[in-house]
């Protein structure tokens, strides 16, 4: 989905905090707690990680700025709790007391549909690829700043789960992740430094195979002969 | 966002709900109090950035390890006892004169446990996500690091499951010292990226 935690990329939230706080973990019990809950609870509930993620983006936008990082936790950590049936909203309110529950995130949406089903890799190390423009309406990994750029596949990482379908319950579709090195200046224009990277694994599914090289010239010609 | 420095005792908002989570739970046999303070316990003091100092130092002193442990870290870091959650598809990046690596997760807050412990609050705010990949010049100025022009930046964005370590440059100056010693100079900072190791007290007189 493309949601507010896509974070890459945008301007305007400001110098990166320093000081000592911004070196802590934990800012108070609670938050140490809700980590620790989620760790032991989510397997038990029968939630995977991919869900958990799902769910914090699930959480409204202006919920989600709003909310510290383990108020992000809790929320995703309750909504799984209440739609997997373990818990009510009405048992945790009352338990919790008037403050209780936050709003539950949205409804999950039905995963894409997996392609990629090589246990051979499709793309060699050097290879041109371009990060397909994909906007799922349910959980990715692909990034919005990245999604239509050409970059160079360097490493196969191997096989791994599909987050797009195992965020929605609807099988590993284990395919190849690849690190693709992209130039800053492809993704982020001039103001980017010409010599830097920003390398991304992505899934199979998220690539093709990009152009060989750019035929501007035999189509640049035609369409003037054409004119005359 | 208030409710982040609420008082723990007054067990408003969060934390009433946490601990209304934890009895419900606890009461329908999900989870046990005493593995939660366990699993607290071992972030707060087991698992930290001194592992992957450890790992660094031994980098810098051990030729063979150096190689086992770019071809795969996993493994490498494995013979130390160091490995867990988050960790199983550790992968190391060597800082050199040319390239300087840098970690994020745009997407979340995808950190290297094993070797780092939890990240740290700024690692996770939506300032470094944001501009961690557009402006990473920009980012490591504000941690007081400047990269020359001739240095290829190397933004590692954590979107699966490889999780990243920076392997600093041994710092000018730090020859004579021990393995555990060199250790002692590797911050968490650099190891993410947005530091270089500085020399060691009484090397830097030597070396100017």
């Amino acid at each position: 989905m493309n949601g507010i935690h896509d974070l890459g990329g945008m301007d305007g939230f400001g110098p990166v905090p320093r000081g000592e706080e911004a070196y802590v973990a934990f800012h108070s019990a609670w938050e140490a707690r809700v980590f620790a809950l989620t760790n032991a609870a989510l397997t038990r509930a029968g939630a995977n990680v991919d869900e958990f993620r799902h769910a914090i983006e699930r959480i409204a936008p202006a919920r989600y700025l709003a909310s510290g990082y383990y108020q992000r936790w809790l929320d995703a950590l309750e909504t799984l709790l209440i739609e997997r049936g373990i818990l009510t909203r009405s048992e945790i309110g009352l338990r919790a007391g008037s403050e209780g529950v936050a709003a539950i995130a949205a409804a999950p949406v039905a995963a894409a549909r997996p392609r990629a089903k090589h246990p051979a890799a499709k793309f060699s190390i050097g290879a041109r690829v371009c990060a397909r423009n994909l906007n799922p309406a349910g959980h990715t990994r692909l990034p919005r700043y990245a999604r239509g750029r050409i970059g160079v596949i360097e490493r196969n990482r191997g096989v791994h789960v599909f987050p797009d379908t195992n965020a929605h319950q609807a099988g590993p579709a284990r395919q190849h992740v690849y690190s693709v090195a992209f130039r800053a200046r492809e993704l982020f224009g001039a103001p980017a430094h010409a010599r830097d990277r920003i390398v991304l694994d992505l899934w199979e599914d998220y690539l093709e195979l990009a152009a060989i090289k750019p035929v501007r010239r035999s189509t640049a010609r035609k369409p003037k002969r054409k004119l005359r | 966002m208030s409710d982040d420095h609420h008082h723990d005792t007054s067990l408003s908002g969060p934390a009433a709900r946490v601990k209304a989570l934890e009895e419900l739970l606890t009461e329908k046999g999900l989870v046990d109090p005493a593995r939660l303070d366990q699993i607290i316990e071992t972030y707060q003091h087991a698992v930290g950035p001194h592992a992957g100092a450890r790992v660094v130092a031994k980098a810098w002193c051990d030729a063979a390890f150096r190689r086992r442990l770019f071809a795969d870290a996993v493994s490498a870091c494995a013979e130390m006892g160091i490995a867990g959650p988050e960790g199983g598809h550790l992968v190391a990046v060597e800082n050199t004169a040319r390239i300087h690596n840098l970690v994020v997760c745009t997407l979340c807050s995808c950190y290297p446990w094993p070797v780092l412990g939890l990240p740290p609050a700024w690692y996770k705010s939506f300032a470094y996500r944001s501009r961690a990949v557009s402006d990473p010049r920009g980012v490591m100025r504000e941690f007081g690091l400047i990269i020359p022009g001739e240095v290829e930046v190397r933004v590692w964005d954590s979107s699966a499951e490889q999780r990243y370590i920076v392997i600093p440059q041994r710092p000018a100056g730090s020859e004579a010292l021990s393995e555990a010693d060199l250790a002692e100079l590797v911050t968490r900072d650099s190891m993410i990226g947005v530091a270089k190791i500085a020399a060691p007290v009484g090397a830097r007189r030597k070396s100017r």
